[in-house]
């Protein structure tokens, strides 16, 4: 059966049997950037997409129909025309940090693509702190957005920028201890263990309660922390026009929109592979029969059909609720999120002492 | 109790949003609610009362009904119409004011009906046209009587 | 000079423009609000953007010409600002308004106030960051419009009041098509609840904001769902009912605790209670004219002339004063937005950025309507 882990395989033996291993390394740099990069575009296009039929069906309407069969092309012409638009630089800002701001926001988001399993033995970087990287990494795309804010010279972009600040530097808080409950459960912070721990059935069944509530707590967090509704106060449309990317148009305001849409797609993607089982089919405890027939579905199935149930939940989140207030939003994190997500993690190392959950 | 509230708090909360959760999921998974006409592809059907823009009713034999009284100029709240009359000459010799041009300037008209109202003869009427997007703006000004068209017999 | 204040930040406080052109306005007004954090100092409207003089205009056009101007207030009551206009004139004129007139006038009264507070309760939670409400609360207006079309021929800004009546009968279809939306309307206001009003992010975001109390509601000029949300009685259906409202049978709304979250729930039992009207009077629909007999040209006795009615926003006046002539010599237009807008400074103070908008929301301001 031909996998991805196989084609990768080949392609490491064909470039090894004739070139040094400098070289090799080099040129498959270059094979997963390039992969990366298309990744980002086609991610873009479809969550786009995607966002806009969810929305439109939510709220009784068509939603984009008319370009290509069934509007699918309609992302593809707004890239187009987002690339043709002129990219205007405010005056008195700070050109520097105004134009390396979406450099870094996308950067951040490349950078954290890096330890994903994609599916069994095709990933980027097989790093043995997997989670640990992304949750560090994750931090540093806030720095981008306050620059943003900083740099346009716009009283609503800093303020916008501002909020994100608090909002994300609250939230990473809560995310991390509700991702520290299955690295408990797990004993590893390697992705790859995590999954493969999963082996017989997913965190979230096989932990019950506790890992339940670390994920509507997960949830709830990487909601807040890649800026989306009910937690969009950085750009909190009604209130500062767009928040901390006011002032950015064509392609500078189009990396920024990118950057979104994959930082949805990687904390669901974490959020998959946490409790979900990444790749990992859906396999329940010694039933060989049952599980053997789910291994016939490809790994990348299972972990792409997941990351986006994910994702609808979350755009689901976003057609639904009103805006928190900022101070709400806080009062939400430090007093019922974060004193939860401790007990919780609490619960959980009880839980994995005790040995009290599904094995 | 301290913790019975917090938890009832945090119960009640998440409820009233799986609820709302549940309406707009709803609507995703059925569309039957949709009623979006695709506009260029499907018209709506305007009802006959629709008011879109001043037209003057002619029959097949190039007539119409307006005696030039002028009542319509006066009854426009924005000098929307401007009658120009002329002496026309009858059979028996007298001469008669009559209608010249009707000049309608659709850029003005607020669609009140206060014209049509106004009518004695029932010479102009509403037409449900509504695509009145022009380039020249001079293209929204109208002669309503049609070239060599004529009053109607019988109607003073 | 004051321009030269609203672009600079003085002692650390930010002072930003919202609007003329800005999400939370829907239209042309500019506030200036000074902040500090997100908490906000002081908040300065400025108006004048979409001032079009209606009232001067008015003076030029003759009494069944004006009317039909005062549509362009306040947009989303239009029926009601043109009925006001025509009580006013048929004060002058001495007119008796047939029975089948006053109950058309009624029944359109009331779905254009529905119509408005949909459209109201849409734009407040898109202003609350809830997108999803707007298209919904859009779906149960075509449905009013399609009605308005039907009878009065057009989706807006109708002139069907005339002096004397209205300016058609009812549509054949009227009665069957309204009693269809009344039955349609009664399930989605339930689904309305589900989506806001029990929402407990929406909650949160009204109660205790934009506290008013209600004497400076009322030394404010405060009218309509602001007042009633402070306690106060204020319908004029009921205080000075006119066109066969002293016959109907219903409640005026009242809450006490006058924040954002109140004025919602006043606005939102309104509704129910326009639809209570609207199913006493649709199977009683008197025979008859819709117009009375009046002359061609009016011309109204020397004198003031005052009526008022009640908007979906809260008290509408016109004042006429005739000198005898084929145009009134002074017409005033007491509108409700510009004094429900007159108390945003004082119920904005300390309160956070996010809030204003929420307030701006639930005070239910049409920018036309202030500026006239």
């Amino acid at each position: 059966m031909i996998s991805l882990e196989h084609i990768s395989q080949s392609i490491h033996e064909a470039l090894s049997a004739s070139l040094n291993s400098t070289l090799v390394l080099l040129i498959e740099m270059a094979i997963a950037g390039v992969l990366v990069i298309a990744l980002f575009a086609v991610l873009g296009l479809v969550l786009v997409f995607m966002e806009r039929k969810v929305s439109a069906y939510m709220q009784i309407r068509l939603g984009p129909n008319r370009v290509g069969y069934k509007g699918f092309a309609q992302t593809a012409a707004d890239t187009l025309k987002l690339l043709i638009k002129e990219g205007l630089t405010p005056d008195g800002a700070d050109k520097f940090l105004f134009n390396l701001a979406p450099l870094l926001v996308i950067i951040v988001a490349m950078l954290i693509m890096a330890p994903i399993a994609f599916t069994k033995g095709f990933q980027l970087w097989d790093i043995n702190i997997g989670v640990l990287y992304v949750s560090a990494v994750s931090s540093i795309g806030v720095i981008g957005i306050l620059m943003a804010g900083w740099a346009s010279n716009n009283k609503y972009s800093l303020l916008g920028a501002m909020r994100s600040g608090a909002q994300i530097v609250s939230y990473e808080l809560s995310a991390g201890l509700s991702v520290l409950t299955i690295v408990i459960l797990v004993g590893s912070l390697s992705i790859n263990d995590i999954i493969a721990s999963q082996q017989n059935g997913w965190w979230i069944f096989k932990g019950h309660i506790p890992v339940l509530i670390s994920f509507v707590i997960f949830v709830i967090a990487v909601t807040a922390e890649t800026n989306r509704a009910p937690f969009d106060l950085a750009e909190a449309e009604s209130e500062l026009t767009a928040g901390f990317h006011t002032e950015y148009s064509g392609m500078r305001f189009a990396l920024f929109f990118l950057a979104e849409y994959v930082n949805i797609f990687i904390v669901c993607a974490i959020g998959a592979t946490l409790f979900f089982g990444g790749w990992m089919p859906f396999h329940i405890g010694s039933w060989e029969a049952f599980n053997h027939v789910m291994d016939f579905i490809p790994g990348i199935v299972w972990f792409f059909g997941k990351v986006f149930a994910l994702i609808f939940l979350i755009m689901w989140f976003r057609w639904t609720f009103p805006r928190l207030r900022v101070d709400q939003l806080l009062n939400l994190e430090w007093k019922y999120l974060l004193p939860i997500a401790m007990f919780n993690l609490l619960l959980t190392t009880v839980m994995a002492i005790t040995g009290f959950y599904f094995k | 109790m301290f913790i019975v509230d917090y938890i009832k708090t945090v119960y009640n909360a998440s409820t009233s949003l799986l609820k709302g959760m549940r309406m707009t999921g709803y609507y995703f998974f059925n569309h039957k609610e949709i009623i979006t006409l695709q506009y260029p592809d499907v018209k709506q059907e305007l009802p006959e009362r629709f008011r879109g823009e001043v037209v003057m009713t002619h029959d097949e034999k190039n007539e119409h009904r307006c005696t030039g009284c002028t009542a319509c100029e006066l009854a426009c709240p924005n000098a929307t119409i401007k009658i120009v009359t002329k002496q026309e000459l009858q059979p028996d010799g007298k001469k008669k004011k009559a209608l010249e041009t009707f000049v309608y300037h659709l850029e003005l008209c607020t669609m009140c009906n206060l014209c049509i109202v106004a009518c004695p003869t029932d010479a102009i009427k509403m037409a449900q046209t509504f695509e009145h997007s022009v380039f020249d703006r001079n293209q929204l000004t109208k002669k309503l009587n049609a070239p060599g068209s004529k009053l109607m017999e019988g109607v003073e | 000079m004051q321009y030269e204040e609203v672009a600079t930040t003085q002692d650390g406080n930010l002072v930003i423009n919202v609007g003329p052109q800005h999400p939370a306005t829907h239209g042309v007004m500019h506030l200036v609000i000074t902040l500090h954090g997100e908490t906000i100092l002081n908040v300065q409207p400025h108006l004048g953007y979409i001032h079009r003089s209606i009232e001067k205009m008015c003076e030029s056009l003759s009494y069944r010409q004006f009317i039909y101007s005062t549509s362009r207030m306040d947009y989303l009551s239009s029926h009601i600002n043109n009925h006001g206009c025509a009580l006013a004139v048929e004060k002058g004129l001495q007119v008796e308004v047939p029975e089948r007139a006053k109950v058309i006038r009624v029944l359109m009264d009331e779905l254009t106030r529905i119509a408005s507070h949909v459209l109201w309760w849409g734009a407040m939670a898109m202003d609350v960051g809830a997108l999803t409400p707007f298209f919904h609360a859009f779906r149960e207006r075509e449905l009013i419009n399609d009605i308005m079309e039907e009878t009065c021929g057009a989706r807006l800004t109708m002139n069907y009041m005339v002096p004397g009546g209205v300016m058609f009968d009812l549509h054949p279809n009227f009665v069957k098509k309204v009693k269809e939306f009344v039955a349609f309307f009664r399930t989605k206001i339930d689904e309305y609840d589900t989506l806001v009003t029990y929402n407990v992010i929406f909650q949160e975001r009204m109660k205790n904001v934009g506290v008013i109390s209600a004497a400076d509601a009322v030394s404010f000029g405060c009218t309509g769902p602001v007042l009633r949300a402070c306690g106060v009685k204020s319908d004029i259906r009921k205080l000075a009912p006119y066109d066969g409202y002293e016959k109907l049978n219903f409640e005026e709304p009242l809450e006490t605790a006058g924040d954002s979250y109140a004025r919602y729930l006043v606005r939102m039992r309104e509704l129910r209670e326009s639809l209570s009207i609207i199913d006493q009077l649709i199977d009683n629909i008197p025979e008859g004219e819709f117009q009375a007999k009046t002359k061609a040209v009016l011309k109204l006795p020397k004198g003031e002339f005052y009526s008022r009615v009640e908007t979906a926003r809260g008290e509408f006046g016109v004042y006429i004063i005739s000198e005898g002539g084929l145009t009134p010599y002074r017409i005033h237009f007491r509108s409700p937005g510009f004094a429900n807008l007159s108390c945003l400074n004082h119920i904005a103070k300390g309160q956070k950025i996010g809030d204003l908008v929420a307030m701006m929301g639930t005070l239910d301001l049409v920018i036309p309507d202030i500026d006239r």
